[in-house]
């Protein structure tokens, strides 16, 4: 699986040069005022010896002479991480709209009951309990009060009772 | 006598009800992450910081060091019980917990692992105590010039010592100290770094930022991949007999137990080294010195204890240079530190003159951690056995609800929560590819120190570049650095003569 190895080289690479091409916006060079490098000198260089480095690797795989071995996409378990991780993304835009508590509980269920075929008083207890532990966690003892979204107006008499 | 007068005073501190329940607290967390195949120290310490507002700053220390020690001894048990190394510092302990545990000895290997594991800690404690107040006192001597020498050589011994490819070393090194520039610019104040406009990268990227992705949500990705099938749980019974024959027979292993503890606290303190290879020498030497080297691998106790006191006197080495010079030996402590500066507690030298209590505290308590690690260990054996069945799934489920929690709660900003999904696919991709994470997550935390120390030093001397090597100190830690980066040169230099002397000879 060598083209995994060289992809991931050449995605480097490419976020080196995105990197060197921001650092760009502040000085990158020798600062005679002050003396010592400019403010993007640092992340600009740094990114500079990735690109290199990157590139290193890219050719070092292209040549046949990696010592990178291994199995790197299994399709069935890539699958399983696959749908793990876009579930993970939607969890993450749902907190922004219709808050954790609508989000996370969804989210166990999903994992618990379609992913992991669990059964439904495993499930049930651990999505509802979880919103329970993570409001009297988060929103009672440390006032912090997570995203509600749409659901802030459900909130308001819990927060009249807790505060 | 100073320094006992300091640990008295640290103990007043560490034996006060709330801290020493914060220490049993965590003793006890730390157990059950650790024996968690996939969670180890590293991601319980990066899970369980942003939940440690709920106690002050000295407290949540002590908490954390005390899960970093709880890790370290529940490693054990899944390596035992399961055959599976609990975390990647438990590897070696496998070897002969495996087999042990087969024969029907798993109770005793248990036993074993837990006695190493107090040995190794109460030798590495009393090691760093020592060492602790003299060092500080070297580093007060730093300056700026000194500093950026030393995160050099932290840097530079991934590279000649990691073990990793170097190149990829290389890259996540430098990876990890361009994401740390992202914001404003140390010395200027003016942005730098920022993507897509995003206003969320004014504020800079946290650390814990990437350590929840990489090593939260990332091992959850790894996880759901390496545990398609349940894993056997060993049945191990225990009986108050069992626990006296295997204190009776961990009381011949003075000599192995011993090496371990001093291996594991010296390997410990590099940061490229730490508990693994520390266990892992600790088991090779155990076997080499041994009268009957054979029976290693097949169910030896000294096998056992070998690894178990390394990897215990390993996690307290890193602590030292951490406290002391203010650079992490591993990547556990690396967010430690992180942890401390979010707290305005700064590492290093002026730490044990400014906040006295607090560094004696946090030193006392790792004595009391180590205590309470061992009773809750040996006391919760059954629970362990028990909690080991619990089906991946549900685990993964919880971690990653607490990874999304927790990376939200410190700084209250969606923005974070984004970056640690993207953190843990990245993270995922590049452990794949055999990308070393450890000097990625070193690199984050101390990269801002790297630059600033670079510049202020730069600025003072006008410019000389010859600022570094003409103080003897830094000099020496160039010094160091450039062998350390040479080093894999050389190596593929002397590989490259063998083989082609290889081929010439045939021709001769």
């Amino acid at each position: 699986m060598l083209m995994a190895d060289r992809l991931i080289a050449v995605g480097i690479m490419a976020l080196s040069a995105y990197f060197m091409w921001h650092a760009t916006v502040l000085p990158i060079g020798w600062n005679g005022m002050t003396g010592g490098p400019g403010g993007g000198a640092f992340p600009f260089w740094l990114s500079a010896v990735m690109l290199v480095t990157a590139g290193a690797i890219l050719i070092r795989s292209l040549r046949g002479k990696t010592a990178y071995s291994g199995n790197f996409f299994d399709l069935d378990t890539l699958r399983s991480v696959i749908s793990v991780f876009i579930a993970l993304v939607i969890t993450i835009a749902l907190i922004g709209w219709a808050g954790a508590y609508v989000a996370l509980p969804l989210f166990i269920l999903w994992y618990l009951k379609i992913f992991g075929k669990h059964g439904w008083v495993l499930t049930a207890s651990l999505t509802f309990g979880t919103p329970v532990f993570l409001f009297f966690f988060f929103e009672v003892t440390l006032k912090i009060l997570l995203p509600k979204g749409l659901t802030e107006p459900v909130f308001t008499p819990l927060y009249a009772i807790f505060f | 006598m100073d320094l006992l007068a300091h640990l008295a005073e640290g103990f007043a501190t560490s034996l006060s009800p709330v801290n020493l329940m914060i220490v049993i607290i965590g003793v006890t967390a730390g157990l059950f992450i650790g024996a968690m195949p996939g969670l180890g120290s590293v991601n319980g310490v990066a899970i369980v910081l942003p939940l440690t507002f709920i106690v002050p700053p000295s407290s949540a220390i002590i908490l954390l060091a005390a899960i970093y020690y709880g890790a370290m001894y529940g490693g054990a048990i899944s390596s035992i019980l399961l055959g599976i190394p609990g975390a990647s510092t438990a590897v070696a302990t496998t070897f002969d917990g495996r087999p042990m545990a087969q024969q029907g000895k798993a109770g005793l290997a248990l036993i074993a692992a837990a006695v190493a594991s107090f040995v190794g800690g109460t030798i590495s404690v009393v090691l760093f105590t020592l060492f602790a107040a003299p060092l500080a006192d070297l580093a007060l001597a730093f300056g700026p010039a000194e500093e950026f020498a030393l995160v050099l050589l932290a840097f530079t011994t991934f590279v000649g010592l990691g073990g990793d490819d170097v190149l990829k070393t290389i890259i996540m090194i430098c990876l990890g100290l361009v994401l740390s520039t992202v914001g404003l610019d140390l010395i200027s104040g003016q942005p730098r770094l920022i993507f897509f406009d995003q206003p969320g990268f004014y504020s800079g990227m946290s650390f814990l930022v990437l350590a929840i992705g990489v090593y939260g949500v990332g091992e959850i990705l790894h996880t759901i991949e390496t545990s398609k099938t349940a894993p056997q749980v060993t049945p191990a019974r225990l009986t108050f007999g069992s626990l006296w024959l295997g204190i009776k027979e961990m009381n011949k292993l003075w000599r192995t137990m011993s090496f371990g503890s001093f291996i594991g606290f010296f390997v410990g303190m590099l940061p490229a080294a730490g508990a693994t290879p520390a266990a892992l020498m600790a088991y090779g030497l155990a076997k080499l010195m041994s009268k009957n080297p054979d029976s290693f691998g097949k169910g030896n106790i000294e096998g056992v204890a070998a690894p178990e006191t390394a990897n215990n006197a390993a996690s307290t080495g890193s602590l030292l240079p951490m406290l002391t010079l203010g650079i992490p030996g591993s990547p556990t402590t690396a967010l430690l530190l992180g942890g401390m500066v979010m707290w305005g507690l700064v590492p290093g030298p002026m730490l044990f003159i400014e906040q006295p209590d607090f560094v004696w505290g946090l030193i006392s308590s790792l004595y009391t951690a180590n205590l309470f690690a061992v009773l809750v260990n040996i006391a919760l054996i059954p629970v362990f056995v028990w909690a080991l069945r619990m089906p991946f799934t549900v685990l993964c489920a919880m971690v990653l609800v607490l990874c999304i929690v927790g990376g939200y709660a410190p700084s209250q900003k969606m923005h974070d929560v984004w970056l640690i999904a993207g953190f843990g696919a990245g993270g995922y991709l590049l452990r794949k590819a055999d990308y070393p994470l450890a000097p990625l997550v070193l690199a984050i935390v101390l990269g801002p120190l790297m630059e600033k120390s670079f510049r202020q030093t730069l600025i003072a001397e006008q410019g000389n570049m010859m600022a570094f090597i003409e103080r003897p100190l830094s000099a020496t830690f160039i010094a160091i650095s450039a062998v350390f980066f040479l080093l894999p040169l050389l190596k593929h230099f002397r590989r490259m003569t063998r083989r082609n002397g290889a081929s010439e000879r045939p021709a001769e």
